[in-house]
């Protein structure tokens, strides 16, 4: 009877086994964490993806196309395969897709923010601080095959931007700002004088009064019948940069929701005023800033200084038909103030994180590559393209940079006046600028901070009423929306890796139904054959 | 027995085609508006439309760009509020009840913020192009925007990758009677595995081809387009 009943054990077991470890299977499992190898392997070879993101300007696919054949050039063994997009959007999905089945890119160009949602996969990004202090293969290591900057080299406000949990997650790889790209002519024709500094004051009231008709009905401004003054392109930022100026809460480093406040009403208040009188609208709801800028239907257009080649009359990059362009004086000024004495502007750019793999060398690979992208050659290339500036204070102070920076307006192409300006402004600005705190959750809360601005908007084109229970309402709508929790933990744990992945499908139950039925009836064989064996035993 | 096989058979086309036959494309439920009242209707007003689908973007996000039209006129849909379960019952054909706010962005007038619901009992249709080769050059071309449309023998002027190499969209500069267009290969519409983004990259400059595809609009005609032969 023990016999039996160990054999009966051990059937289950089998099943409990087998049935565990399917159940296993579903759920993200995570990589064992990166460890420096001692030694670059260069008798393999590795071919590693990176994921770009590029301003729908050829010229940076050139550059990245360029950057790969160098990097190969110094490392055969290491070929280089190269996905673009051109947007951030979409890589950041993408690369959640992809979390699940460990097929991430090696490099990436991502946001922090991002960073801080890919984190939450097992040991899915690589923690850059034991790669960039390495003697041999770290930032200027006496291994690397090219002439990389150390780390004190790299922009010191810029590289904070990418440290976050006690860790570095990111190198930075160009930067950016917003900037106020002004129809000048219009501003003069209006009575007005394009001051230094803008403020928030001065384009609402500029606005206000180009919004004046003639009888037949079209602006006086531009003569034309379509005319928005001012045109944001992204409303998470001018949120965020609000807020910022008036010092009033965004979120904190711990993740806590601050944004649903008095001062967002208030801001949202102004912006329902402009939009219902016609002179505010957004990238979203009417077009490209630029293109509006450039057609004379918009006297603001904020917009990023990476969006600078294609601002202006006589921009490099033109997206509207010869015929709608129209010629005036452009000036580029920092985005609107509360405060002159203290401008506020937002840090922004592409940064690139490095996945993890399993295989530590890959991951080695990956890296040599990443640091690449931050030699002179790359920076001052890529920082050339738009108004980037670059994040290395060796490539910024290098010959070959301020050499650029003195032919401003030389030609209208690589020195493209707006374009430079774009750049100056934030070379004079990097201590103005700020970042928001990243923590798993905050890539949703900029995208509410830009929803509540873009709903309150076409509300009031829409006829509806935006008041206290508007206000209300909205907020209730954002949180559910964008699953914030105000306290600080995010619905974004759940986004990669180690989400939760709900009831197990059909299929699945099936199966394993299926399996726990053949080991029963396996156990029942099992069982009868013993039970037949002890008979015969008996009986003889 | 055979002979019984093919009767039915027979039976059953006849039914099919009396189906699709008899499927009026400008049919309205109650409160739907003609498509002479969206046309009418003010920007930022609510809209209530009903068509038939003629395509879709690849849906992403819960959301799914359509194409929409009806035996009057074409509806641009962006963005629809849309299930990845419901994405994949919208195929070509099938009739939806659209509600959403009529928006404009860089000259295309659009369906924006929609949600829908299948119409049930209705059959399928679908449009036939409406051939605009000689109303390319015309004012009245907007009030075609959006319908699926036919251009005969055009010249191609210049096939450009929006990043220098396949993947993305492609932009087609086309050229008929000495006036040229930019038509687009849409990438979320047709991919870079389909057929004719595949064919639009071979086109050289020089070619003449009839080209299908949707009447969309980006600042002045730009055709999503669909096929080229």
């Amino acid at each position: 009877m023990m016999k039996l009943q160990k054999k009966l054990a051990l059937c289950l077991a089998f099943v409990l086994l087998a049935l565990t470890g399917l159940t296993g299977c579903h759920g993200a499992r995570g990589l064992e964490p990166f460890r420096m190898p001692g030694e670059f392997d260069a008798d393999r070879t590795y071919e590693i993806t990176f994921w770009a993101k590029n301003d729908t300007n050829r010229t940076q696919v050139d550059i990245y196309h360029k950057a790969i054949a160098d990097f190969e050039e110094l490392y055969p063994n290491i070929k280089v395969n190269l996905r673009l997009y051109t947007d951030y959007g979409r890589i950041y999905n993408d690369v959640i897709t992809n979390i699940a089945t460990n097929t991430t890119p090696n490099v990436c160009i991502t946001y922090p923010d991002h960073v801080a949602t890919y984190l939450t996969g097992v040991n899915t990004v690589v923690p850059l601080d034991d790669l960039f202090t390495d003697s041999r293969y770290g930032l200027g290591g006496s291994e690397l095959k090219f002439d990389g900057p150390a780390q004190s080299e790299i922009v010191g406000k810029f590289l904070e931007e990418c440290s976050f949990d006690g860790h570095y997650y990111a190198i930075p790889y160009m930067r950016s700002t917003e900037a106020c790209y002004i129809n000048k002519t219009y501003v003069e024709k209006l009575g007005y004088e394009v001051p230094d500094v803008l403020t928030w004051d001065f384009i609402w009231e500029v606005a206000e009064a180009a919004m004046e008709k003639d009888a037949s009905g079209k602006f006086k401004v531009n003569g034309k019948e379509v005319l928005i003054p001012i045109v944001y392109k992204s409303t998470d930022n001018m949120m965020i940069s609000m807020l910022k100026q008036k010092g009033a809460e965004y979120s904190d480093a711990a993740g806590k929701i601050g944004i649903f406040n008095d001062t967002t009403e208030e801001i949202l208040y102004t912006v329902a005023e402009h939009a219902g009188t016609g002179a505010f609208s957004t990238f979203k709801i009417s077009s490209y800033p630029a293109n509006m800028l450039n057609a004379g239907e918009c006297i603001f257009a904020i917009d990023s200084t990476a969006g600078a080649t294609w601002m202006g009359s006589d921009a490099p990059l033109i997206d509207i038909a010869e015929e709608t362009l129209v010629k005036f004086e452009t000036a580029v000024r920092t985005i609107p103030q509360y405060d002159t004495e203290q401008p506020l502007m937002i840090s922004q750019g592409p940064s690139i994180c490095v996945f993890n793999k399993a295989d530590d060398q890959e991951v080695l690979a990956s890296w040599l590559f990443a640091q690449f992208l931050l030699t002179n050659d790359v920076q001052i290339a890529y920082a050339g393209t738009e108004g980037y500036v670059p994040v290395t204070t060796k490539a910024q102070e290098s010959a070959e940079y301020q050499d650029y920076l003195a032919r401003a307006g030389e030609d209208g192409e690589h020195h493209y006046i707006v374009k430079m300006q774009a750049t100056e402004l934030l070379l004079n600005n990097i201590e103005n600028t700020f970042v928001t705190p990243v923590f798993n959750g905050s890539a949703s809360l900029r995208d509410a901070a830009g929803q509540l601005i873009e709903n309150v908007t076409k509300s009031v084109r829409r006829g509806e009423t935006v008041d206290d229970s508007y206000m209300e309402k909205l907020y209730k709508n954002v949180i559910s929306l964008y699953r914030l929790n105000l306290d600080g933990a995010s619905q974004e744990s759940d986004a990669v890796g180690r989400k939760d992945l709900g009831p197990l499908p059909a299929t699945s139950k099936a199966l394993l139904l299926t399996l726990a039925g053949v080991w029963f009836l396996m156990g029942i064989y099992v069982l009868r054959g013993v039970l037949k064996k002890k008979s015969l035993e008996k009986k003889q | 027995m055979k002979k019984l096989l093919v009767a039915l058979l027979v039976l059953l086309m006849a039914f099919a085609i009396t189906g699709c036959a008899s499927e009026d494309p400008n049919a309205k439920s109650e409160g739907v508006m003609t498509y002479a009242e969206y046309v009418a209707a003010d920007l930022d007003a609510e809209v209530v439309v009903e068509g038939y689908v003629q395509a879709t973007q690849s849906w992403w996000d819960n959301k799914i760009t359509v194409y929409l039209q009806d035996g009057e006129g074409a509806y641009f849909l962006y963005e629809m509020a849309c299930s990845e379960e419901d994405a994949a019952k919208l195929v070509k054909g099938t009739k939806i009840c659209v509600t959403g706010y009529k928006g404009e962005w860089a000259g295309e007038v659009e369906i924006m913020d929609a949600t829908f619901t299948f119409v049930e009992g209705a059959g399928k249709w679908t449009a036939k192009p409406v051939d605009l080769t000689d109303v390319l050059h015309k004012s009245n071309l907007i009030t075609y925007q959006n319908q699926f449309a036919s251009f005969k023998d055009m010249t191609i002027e210049a096939i450009e990758y929006k990043n220098g190499e396949p993947g993305d969209d492609i932009y087609v500069t086309v050229s008929k009677n000495g006036k040229s267009y930019d038509f687009c290969v849409e990438r979320y519409l047709t991919d870079p595995e389909t057929d004719v983004y595949k064919k639009v990259g071979e086109l050289k400059k020089g070619d003449v081809v009839d080209i299908e595809g949707f009447l969309y609009w980006y600042e002045g005609v730009n055709t999503h387009i669909t096929s080229v032969k």
